[in-house]
């Protein structure tokens, strides 16, 4: 309990987007608030239809379970259950879900006074989430163009959607994303080695300052970006990564339908080469 | 300062992203798909409206000259009635004169009856061209009665390849090296060099001399899970890669017109459209090594390949970015004797032999490979 009543001096009523003091209390040491009810509710469901979806399909192997989106021919409408309509109400839950944690985090913002900048962050995968399943399917005319839910079955969809451009590792916003992705790995290996090593001298000498820090990087490579900047760069990184992801897969299909390798031809076509 | 650097680098960024967009090929929705697996498996077709268009227009097809009756078919045979007539000798006189009208539309239509007949006398040998096209003739009957797992009913004519062109547009042929670095740096093994034929990738640039000529092993991926005795290299799948990528571009298809990429080998997830694919690579084989090497002492050396090799073909040399040739509208049935008697590969290498030896030249045949690989 010693946290908990720790924390409670931080628990600032008011600060709510919807339902007033409602829904304003903690559950343990969890904030509930509007937006936490409508994510448990959303995520209930969801989880719910899930396994019914695995219940009324041919395996309960974990690996295997599949909740396949609706053909193709059923365009931008409904489906019968067990044939995509399911996915579908998987997915409005599962955005009802996300959307829902992203706001309740906003109230907690809202309470503490602090910036907007972790739901902003959560909301850069949301919307790549909802890139793939609403965004691009929308574009293309049909709810069948999401991917599938199941562990296999999703990388079965991930796979061939990239073989439907040849060869994905052409396509320019897949080359920035996954860029992005290992780059955002290097900056956190960086800064937490760095961070560790100033707070684990060596043996005889106290902790060391920012300004140690600092200096590690300036005399590796002549630059440190800073306490603070470092972070800033990391939440760029990570950003980046997923919305590249998000643009990468958003124009195959609906403004590229030929192999991404052709995309090139403009570097080809450039007058440098002999 | 600091403004400004991030400044500069915030429109630099924005500057590339929209370049990006302003290069060739973007297209916008609607775009029509269709769907060739299980829901949610990604196999599916794209293609903008736009580019079904023109691609239904790249391959209207002309009319015959006019239809073929029972009258026509009657009458004396070809072979009674003009000299040196090899191939086409069964068929009526009418018949033969209407397929010499439709092949001369078909391969020559500039040009006229003279790129293959001389004037003196269309039954001379004299012309390259003549000897070539009768040799095509056969290849065309031997594809339409030998083939059908690959052509069907469809089959093919002459227009299935030539579209009005004395040369099919769509031929390849062994190329040296391209210019790069020499020595130990110098062993691309093909690759680096962006090709046409492999959908300007770093692929290999000639997978089609191992592959459709050659009948090197195409297959390469494993059908075990943890195999000990694939002893396949990467490089051998690159060019596997480059071959399929070729085909896929040929067809105007993606990768999962004929395959599930969760098992490539696996035949039991294919769409049926790979069997047809590949009864295509074995009869692609065969059209190169039967009909068109053996012809290479017949070319004058401006239709040979920089290597000296004979124009051979491959999927686009039919397909043409249709994933049916002529979007599957069949032409031979106007025809009929271009379907011809079922001719087997014996039969027909012994026509050609003794065409040569009328003519008495020395045929340069290369040994013939076991059919059925």
């Amino acid at each position: 309990m010693a946290l908990l009543s720790f924390e409670r001096k931080y628990r600032i009523r008011g600060g709510t987007l919807i339902g007033g003091d409602l829904f304003d209390f903690w559950f343990g040491p969890f904030y509930v608030g509007f937006f936490g009810v409508t994510t448990i509710f959303f995520a209930t469901l969801g989880t719910a239809l899930i396994i019914w979806g695995a219940a009324i399909g041919p395996t309960w192997n974990v690996w295997q379970i599949n909740i396949a989106p609706p053909d193709l021919s059923y365009g931008l409408a409904f489906a019968p259950l067990r044939e995509g309509g399911l996915w579908q109400l998987i997915t409005i839950c599962a955005i009802g879900a996300f959307g829902s944690w992203a706001l309740r985090e906003v109230e907690i913002c809202r309470k503490l006074g602090i910036g907007y900048h972790v739901p902003f962050a959560f909301s850069v995968a949301i919307f790549a989430y909802v890139t793939l399943v609403v965004f691009r399917p929308l574009l293309l005319g049909a709810w069948g163009h999401g991917f599938p839910y199941g562990i296999f079955s999703h990388l079965d969809w991930v796979s061939n959607v990239g073989y439907q451009y040849l060869h994905f590792h052409y396509n320019p916003a897949h080359m920035l994303a996954v860029t992005f992705f290992f780059t955002t790995t290097l900056a956190l290996a960086l800064h937490g080695s760095l961070i560790l090593s100033s707070t684990n001298p060596q043996k005889g000498q106290t902790v060391r300052s920012p300004e140690h820090e600092d200096t590690f990087f300036r005399d590796v490579i002549g630059y440190s970006i800073g306490t603070l900047g470092i972070h800033r760069l990391g939440l760029f990184l990570a950003l980046s990564a997923g919305f590249w992801s998000a643009v990468c897969i958003l124009i195959s299909g609906p403004f590229w339908t030929k192999g991404w390798p052709e995309w090139w031809t403009w570097w080809l076509d450039l007058p440098i080469w002999p | 300062m600091r403004l400004g650097i991030i400044l500069i680098g915030v429109t630099v960024t924005v500057l590339l992203t929209i370049a990006s967009f302003l290069t060739a090929g973007w297209v916008a929705p609607p775009i029509d798909v269709s769907q060739s697996g299980y829901r949610g498996t990604g196999m599916a077709q794209f293609m903008n409206p736009d580019e079904l268009h023109s691609l239904v227009r790249a391959n209207e097809i002309p009319e015959a000259p006019y239809p073929l009756d029972a009258v026509d078919m009657a009458g004396p045979r070809a072979s009674e009635v003009y000299e040196n007539v090899q191939v086409l000798g069964d068929i009526s006189v009418d018949q033969f004169d209407r397929l010499m009208i439709a092949m001369t539309e078909w391969v020559s239509p500039e040009e006229g009856c003279n790129y293959c007949h001389a004037v003196e006398s269309l039954a001379s040998d004299d012309i390259y061209t003549k000897v070539v096209s009768r040799r095509m003739i056969e290849m065309v009957r031997h594809i339409n009665t030998g083939w059908s797992d690959h052509v069907a009913e469809t089959g093919v004519t002459c227009y299935t390849c030539h579209r009005g062109n004395p040369v099919p547009e769509e031929i390849w042929f062994t190329e040296g090296e391209p210019n790069g670095a020499r020595g130990m740096a110098g062993n691309k093994a093909g690759q680096n060099s962006p090709a046409e034929s492999v959908g300007l990738t770093s692929l290999p640039y000639d997978p089609l001399t191992a592959l459709l000529r050659d009948k090197e092993n195409i297959r390469v991926a494993s059908t075990e899970a943890l195999p000990a005795d694939n002893r396949r290299s990467i490089k051998q799948t690159e060019l596997t890669y480059g071959l399929m990528v070729h085909m896929s571009e040929a067809l105007g298809v993606n990768c999962t017109h004929c395959h599930n990429s969760r098992s490539f080998y696996d035949w039991a997830q294919s769409p049926p459209q790979r069997a047809t694919a590949w009864h295509g690579i074995q009869m692609s084989r065969k059209l190169n090594v039967d009909y068109l090497e053996p012809l290479q002492g017949e070319f004058p050396p401006h239709r040979l390949g920089e290597l000296g090799d004979v124009a051979k073909v491959n999927c686009a040399t039919c397909h043409q970015g249709a994933n049916k040739p002529l979007n599957g509208q069949s032409m031979v049935q106007d025809f009929p004797s271009l379907i011809g008697p079922t001719i087997t590969t014996g039969q027909l290498k012994n026509t050609y032999y003794q065409h040569r030896a009328a003519l008495g030249g020395t045929p340069t045949l290369k040994s013939p490979e076991t059919p059925g690989e």
